[in-house]
């Protein structure tokens, strides 16, 4: 399968000497749902900044779908759909104008480009706004907004860069809805996000990026396979009030009142329903803990921190 | 790009700039109506008639090409800055960097948006002018091709000062500070053969001296300077700051990081 998306020895070094990407390299096959995820700061905003032209590169190559962008950078463009994470459309103008406009931008003739507007904002929800200055729309709708402004020239592959940041959990859900929906149609959908659960629920494969350079970058079962012990909730019929003592786990009782019982990779659960039964303790629901991926981010950020900490001047 | 979807693009740029500073009429097409208005009746009317006749014309026709010429070079040059540095301080700019719209067309596009407001706002006052006196051609070809030319290249201007614009001071300093004071001083109000030769020689080396004798010549057919020199200085200017545009888009200065 072809690559949407290949970066090799990318780097960044601003004007201020800040170096924000180390020599990355990234591969993102076409019709994949991708996350990069990485703590503020890591370089997640620059590495997308330089595929969509809005920042310079420093040194190392970009390519989409086999577009160079320092040969073929309007091919490449083409291809690419951009969703940033600050809004960034004239407040003053209407919601139609500014994804039409874009469209114009694109070489798009204008009444083919009021009909990929008039599907994109249906789609989206925002028709009913198509005459609403953009200024005048809620946080979720400017959000919206930049989605079918990005979507409206078609593109293969959609870059994301925080898409639902402060946008309420309904909203979240239909959100991912769509993008899904993207992804299924054929669109390659790259995104960086601050909530885990988002990237778990949506991605296939997953890289960490921090401190300017990719950690992982590999399937997002491969990287939850190399958690060793899961955490699984379990609901009691009676309200505990001192945690259990179990052999060969560790439990302990969360701030909802319920179990949580970690379970090395192999173990099973039997022995530990086996030894609740005993302690006359009846489980009526059982949930794996939803933030596998967090937990596992943390540890290789908290990991690369600690490798690539560089003491202080002056400190000994 | 093809040339279709170059040309859409084009317009596109275009046609966002027009509605832009439609939209926004009672803050860039009635402020120049109500000046030169009051330029007229005071200038022209209550003071003119007291100064006579300069350059072999009574004053009010004398002023009227300098008046027409100086709303065509403020509203080329503030259109193009406020416009672009106002995308660039709303970050839309980046709508038109992750396109595939090549440069050029972006700095034609914005180019023929100020135009189009400094022409219009040219139309508005010419046709207001007519109220207080009576106007002929001298030359058309010299009229169209200066004014013209004289809008594309404060257009440019107000683009590079966009461009180098950090904050909202950034693109007030040369419209007030350098455009108004060499407007003035650009015989707009005077012959500068009225002057002492010392400031006649310093006059010279003002660029907006020649746009508004050009002008001048094309309508009343009188000039302090060749207008043909006028022609080659503003086309030459044109390609300077052209080329300074282009080097400074393709650089990405104060857009990319």
């Amino acid at each position: 399968m072809r690559n949407a998306l290949e970066i090799e020895g990318l780097t960044k070094t601003y004007g201020d000497g800040f170096q924000a990407l180390k020599g990355i390299d990234l591969h993102v096959a076409e019709g994949d749902f991708f996350a990069l995820l990485g703590p503020n700061g890591a370089g997640k905003s620059t590495t997308l900044g330089i595929v969509s032209s809005l920042v310079n590169k420093t040194a190392g190559r970009v390519r989409v779908f086999g577009y160079d962008i320092d040969t073929q950078l309007a091919q490449a463009k083409l291809h690419l759909g951009v969703v940033p994470q600050e809004f960034n459309f004239n407040q003053f103008e209407k919601v139609f104008d500014i994804v039409t406009t874009q469209a114009g931008y694109y070489g798009i003739p204008r009444r083919q480009a009021a009909a990929s507007a008039e599907k994109y904002l249906r789609k989206l929800g925002l028709w009913d706004k198509r005459e609403t200055p953009a200024r005048m729309l809620s946080g979720g709708m400017k959000r919206r907004l930049m989605i079918a402004r990005a979507l409206v020239h078609e593109p293969r592959l959609l870059i994301l860069d925080e898409p639902t940041a402060g946008v309420d959990i309904e909203l979240r859900r239909s959100m991912w809805a769509f993008l899904e929906e993207m992804n299924r149609q054929g669109t390659t959908i790259i995104l960086t996000t601050h909530y885990l659960e988002e990237a778990e629920a949506l991605c296939r494969n997953i890289a960490i990026i921090d401190h300017g350079r990719i950690l992982q970058n590999t399937s997002k079962r491969a990287l939850l396979q190399q958690l060793s012990v899961e955490t699984f909730v379990l609901d009691t019929e009676r309200e505990l009030t001192e945690v259990p003592r179990l052999e060969a786990v560790s439990c302990r009782i969360n701030d909802d009142g319920a179990l949580e019982v970690d379970v090395e990779k192999g173990q099973g659960l039997n022995p530990v329903f086996a030894q609740l039964d005993r302690l006359g303790i009846k489980v009526i629901s059982m949930r794996t803990k939803a933030n596998r991926l967090e937990e596992l981010f943390l540890r290789l950020v908290e990991r690369n921190s600690v490798e690539h900490h560089e003491p202080e001047e002056g400190v000994a | 790009m093809s040339l279709q979807a170059l040309w859409v693009a084009f317009t596109t740029i275009v046609v966002r700039e027009i509605r832009r500073f439609t939209r926004i009429w009672p803050q860039t097409l009635l402020p120049p109506a109500v000046t030169m208005t009051l330029y007229f009746i005071i200038f022209g009317n209550l003071i003119g008639s007291r100064i006579g006749v300069m350059g072999g014309f009574d004053y009010m026709q004398f002023i009227v090409p300098g008046l027409i010429m100086m709303s065509v070079i403020t509203n080329s040059y503030s259109n193009v800055v406020s416009s672009f540095f106002s995308m660039k301080f709303q970050r839309s700019i980046e709508e038109l960097l992750v396109s595939p719209v090549p440069n050029w067309v972006i700095l034609a596009g914005y180019v023929t948006g100020g135009m189009a407001r400094g022409l219009g706002t040219g139309s508005i006052v010419t046709v207001l002018s007519l109220a207080f006196t009576h106007l002929t051609i001298h030359h058309l070809p010299m009229v169209v091709a200066t004014v013209i030319l004289t809008s594309a290249l404060f257009a440019l201007g107000g683009f590079i000062n966009a461009m180098l614009a950090t904050k909202f001071d950034d693109i007030s300093i040369v419209p007030t500070f350098v455009l108004t004071p060499l407007t003035y001083l650009g015989g707009v109000f005077y012959s500068v053969q009225l002057l002492p030769d010392f400031w006649q020689a310093v006059s010279m080396a003002n660029p907006i001296l020649y746009m508004v004798n050009g002008f001048r010549y094309g309508i009343l057919g009188v000039s302090d300077v060749n207008p043909y020199v006028s022609l080659g200085m503003i086309l030459a200017f044109i390609v300077v700051l052209a080329v300074v545009a282009l080097r400074m888009l393709a650089r990405g200065k104060g857009i990319r990081h």
